[in-house]
């Protein structure tokens, strides 16, 4: 997973905005809020249901950062702006931790507007489901942070292995944090944060950077209080400069015994189902893939209770090349009839490029009966840039099976069957 | 129910096709309006184009689908918000009770009134500005003009159904009153006199849309409190379309002071000669408007020491602004109010009981809503290094209805002799040289993405279109 899970926040522009309360009473989660001065979107609220959009009478609301979760701007900051602050160039947001410069956001009017073809264009994002499915198991979220009654907990290095093959310049850590006594209690899918110590270069004390949870719910080891993640090690920005990132290299250096503060769980809707009959379709690239280990992990030990019927596994996993992907060798000792693996390489020397669409796209047949299913679910994590070739290919593989994307594509997102995860 | 049925002849979400006696009363009433669109609508504009948003349903996502659409052609109908379930009236004498879902005998002519009065401004100002599309300062904003326009005549729909369901034979009666009489015409003007004004350029619609919809918009706010329920559903559901009425207005003014600032530092000048040389409105002309439009808009509100406002009160017809936010008896029974009236040649407050004070009550919470837009102008003045602000006038200067009507106060709130009114009065208000300098500004731009020199291209198109969008097609 990436240093710092980056997020679209949801921001009113105050030098467009009339303050003519419109939006906070549509609001249905009440994220929205006044003074005499601003009116503002609370991040830690906003489930960008985009109930609001369409309604402003200005095109204020229509505005879009990106930054580190961890650093949304706080409703009291954005009380006080005449202006709304400019966007973070991809230096500031490798230097505050987030990995991989998410594409630009993109507004969701230009996302719903027709384009000049007549096709509805859309933007990735906006698909996404913000309610888990309904067979979800119930997610306790922010047990630590700022928020809660301790601001952190103390987590014990358990075990630290490399799961890539020496002497490249990716290195990919799988490592496992023991809670010991305390509670912390995580589903498939969920985060966690983690507080790397010391301090930036400004002297403030670094903010938490989070990584998903790659363990089953009942721990890395079965009946014990652990979890693990799957963290590579940034020595790169995106423009390809040398540059350390902080708290990833702090956990692939950790050893055994040592110990690391941790906030969290968080994420409440990228969960998997837990009915008999449902299916789960996975679609990761690099540590994208932390979330899918960890719900492939939980339907492998369930597979002989009784509480698997119907449902498949179906996983998409792409990467630059064989070397560098996370679990390639374990996943291969995966029973067939079990789950369904299609890899897509992009570099393999002397082969064309093949990204994880490509791979959907020849799998359209079986793909497509599983968007007309009702209890399949679809789950994306990964890098940014993969979330709309991955959208247009589950639009154009819906359509090839007579299915209308319009109607389709909003039960997904309406009945929590399409997560997006991606930084 | 939220969804809009869009197969009947009317669009509605009030199961119209259910209540044939009702149906055909409006669809009889329908070709009537019509005509008078036809008739007192937008000049030359029945074949044109707009890029206008209409309601496919009342719930945020359906109800602002954009698209062109010939005016002529535009859906109006019957959009009521979902009710609420179990509603109870939460003020006045009846507080507790079950909201009524039909009007009680005894206050029927009250609320036919009521709902007249606010009907007649609705096609009124259609009228005011049928001639503006001649002058448009650009596309975005004939489209923004036309989209007003035809959001007015569906409030002036959502008024008619009401009276034409609740009213019988009367409300059938009203409802072609309001197609009758016609904004500023002698024999048979419309009801509040700000509405038969004229609004005779871009500056003065821009004025009105951020003044006078503003008052639309806490009658709005009051009535959408009312004990009759679906007056309190149409008028929510009104209330999200006047805000766009009320963004024309602060965005347009907000343009206008920017293009007059970047003229301001570009000329290096704050003379009034050399920027309206420059073609652009100077920011003392844009005072003297403002102070125009506020003291006309705060008449809107009535006499402040009124009988009517208390009865509408205790009665549960018409709320106060904001009515369920507040935390005091909602009785008002004992309270009391200050109002200005003059004693011995000066302003004193004077107290007087609660109840007979609503209107004054409304008119300072739309002063208070009003100052914060100004503040926002004036943020960019600010912002362009121009010590100039922006005031709205004190509360007594130019007032023609209620205690203050027809004493003279500057815009400080000093009481002034006649005489020295009358001598500057050409400072605080526009004068026929000012009209004329604006008039002369109003020339007609419709190539996509061009501007009028006065005023500056908004910071975001309509529904995030680009600068050079065609807002309007001309066939």
């Amino acid at each position: 997973m990436p240093e710092a899970q980056a997020m679209q926040q949801h921001l009113i522009d105050p030098e467009v905005c009339i303050r003519c309360n419109t939006c906070e009473s549509i609001c249905p989660v009440k994220a929205i809020t006044h003074d005499s001065r601003n009116y503002v979107v609370d991040a830690q609220k906003c489930d960008l249901c985009m109930a609001c959009i369409a309604p402003c009478p200005t095109g204020s609301i229509d505005n879009w950062r990106t930054v580190p979760r961890a650093r949304a701007y706080s409703v009291d900051e954005q009380l006080l702006w005449d202006e709304l602050p400019a966007e973070l160039g991809p230096e500031q947001l490798s230097e505050i931790g987030v990995a991989e410069a998410p594409a630009p956001a993109e507004s969701a009017a230009s996302a719903r507007r027709n384009d000049t073809t007549g096709e509805t264009a859309f933007v990735a994002s906006s698909c996404g489901s913000s309610v888990p499915p309904w067979s979800a198991a119930h997610a306790y979220t922010n047990l630590y942070g700022p928020r809660a009654p301790l601001p952190s907990i103390r987590a014990r290095v358990a075990g630290n292995v490399r799961v890539t093959d020496l002497g490249h310049d990716y290195d990919t850590h799988h490592l496992v944090l023991d809670f010991g006594a305390m509670p912390f209690p995580v589903l498939e899918g969920q985060s966690i944060g983690v507080l790397p110590p010391g301090t930036d270069a400004q002297g403030r004390a670094h903010h938490a950077r989070q990584y998903s949870v790659a363990s089953a719910r009942n721990g890395e080891r079965p009946g014990y209080n652990n979890l693990a993640l799957t963290v590579k090690r940034v020595l790169q920005d995106h423009q390809g400069q040398p540059v350390r990132g902080v708290a990833s290299n702090y956990l692939c250096d950790l050893k055994v015994g040592d110990t690391v503060e941790v906030t969290g769980p968080f994420g409440a809707s990228f969960l998997m189902p837990n009915h008999p009959c449902s299916s789960i379709v996975m679609i990761c690239t690099g540590t994208g893939s932390a979330p899918m280990r960890a719900m492939t992990e939980w339907r492998r030990r369930i597979r002989h209770s009784g509480k698997v019927e119907a449902g498949k596994l179906m996983l998409f996993f792409g990467a630059r090349s064989k070397e560098e992907l996370p679990y390639f060798g374990p996943l291969q000792n995966l029973p067939k009839d079990f789950i369904d693996i299609n890899f897509a390489f992009s570099r393999t020397p002397g082969q064309p490029k093949r990204y994880v669409q490509d791979v959907m796209r020849e799998r359209a047949a079986d793909l497509g009966a599983l968007l007309a299913d009702p209890d399949s679910y679809f789950f994306v994590c990964g890098l940014k840039s993969m979330e709309e070739g991955v959208l247009l290919a589950l639009r154009d593989v819906a359509q090839q099976a007579g299915l209308s994307w319009e109607v389709l594509g909003m039960a997904l997102k309406m009945q929590g069957r399409l997560h997006l995860e991606t930084y | 129910m939220t969804a809009i049925n869009y197969t009947d002849k009317i669009p509605n979400n009030v199961n119209l096709s259910e209540d044939r006696t009702l149906q055909r009363a409006l669809e009889q009433w329908q070709p009537n309006y019509l005509k008078w669109w036809a008739d007192m609508g937008p000049d030359n504009s029945q074949n044109l184009e707009v890029y206008l948003r209409t309601a496919v349903s009342v719930d945020p996502q359906g109800w602002a689908q954009f698209g062109h659409v010939k005016m002529p052609d535009y859906r109006w109908g019957i959009f009521l918000n979902p009710a609420e379930k179990d509603r109870k009236i939460h003020f006045g004498d009846h507080l507790g009770e079950d909201a009524w879902q039909d009007v009680p005998g005894e206050y029927r002519a009250n609320l036919r009134r009521i709902i007249v009065t606010q009907g007649d401004t609705e096609p009124a100002s259609v009228e005011q500005q049928r001639h503006l599309g001649l002058t448009a300062p650009s596309q975005y904003d004939l489209r923004n003009l036309f989209q007003v326009n035809v959001e007015e005549g569906r409030h002036l729909w959502a008024m008619v159904y009401l009276l034409h369901k609740y009213f019988g034979r009367d409300g059938r009666e009203e409802g072609e009153a309001l197609l009758q009489r016609r904004s500023g015409q002698e024999d048979n003007p419309r009801i509040l006199q700000a509405f038969n004004e004229e609004t005779p350029d871009w500056l003065s619609f821009f004025m009105f849309t951020y003044f006078t919809d503003r008052d639309g918009k806490f009658q709005l706010c009051a009535l959408a409190e009312s004990s009759f329920d679906p007056l309190a559903r149409t008028t929510k559901f009104m209330l999200t379309e006047e805000a766009h009425h009320m963004f024309v207005g602060e965005s347009g003014i907000s343009r206008i002071i920017a293009r007059t600032c970047a003229a301001m530092n570009e000329l290096k000048t704050d003379d009034v000669g050399k920027l309206r040389a420059a073609g652009v409105i100077d920011l003392p002309t844009l005072q003297r408007y403002l102070n125009f439009h506020f003291s006309v808009t705060i008449d809107l509100f009535g006499a402040d020491e009124s009988s009517n406002a208390a009865t509408f009160y205790t009665t549960g017809l018409k709320g106060r602004y904001e009515e369920g936010k507040r935390s005091d008896d909602h009785m008002l029974k004992g309270g009391s109010y200050k109002v200005l009236v003059m004693q011995g040649g000066q302003l004193v407050e004077k107290e007087v009981p609660m109840l007979n004070a609503l209107n004054e009550v409304l008119r300072d919470d739309y002063i208070k809503d009003s100052i914060g837009g100004v503040e926002r102008w004036n943020k960019v003045i600010e912002k362009a290094g121009i010590p100039f602000r922006l005031k709205v006038p004190h509360k007594a200067f130019h007032r023609n209805i209620g205690a203050l009507a027809n004493i003279k106060v500057s815009p400080e709130g000093r009481v002034l002799p006649e005489a020295e009114w009358a001598a500057q009065v050409d400072q605080w208000l526009p004068s026929a040289a000012d009209r004329a300098f604006v008039a002369s500004l109003m020339g007609r731009v419709v190539e996509p993405g061009k501007f009028a020199n006065w005023i500056a291209p908004p910071l975001i198109g309509i529904n995030r279109q680009p600068a050079d969008f065609e807002y309007v097609r001309f066939n």
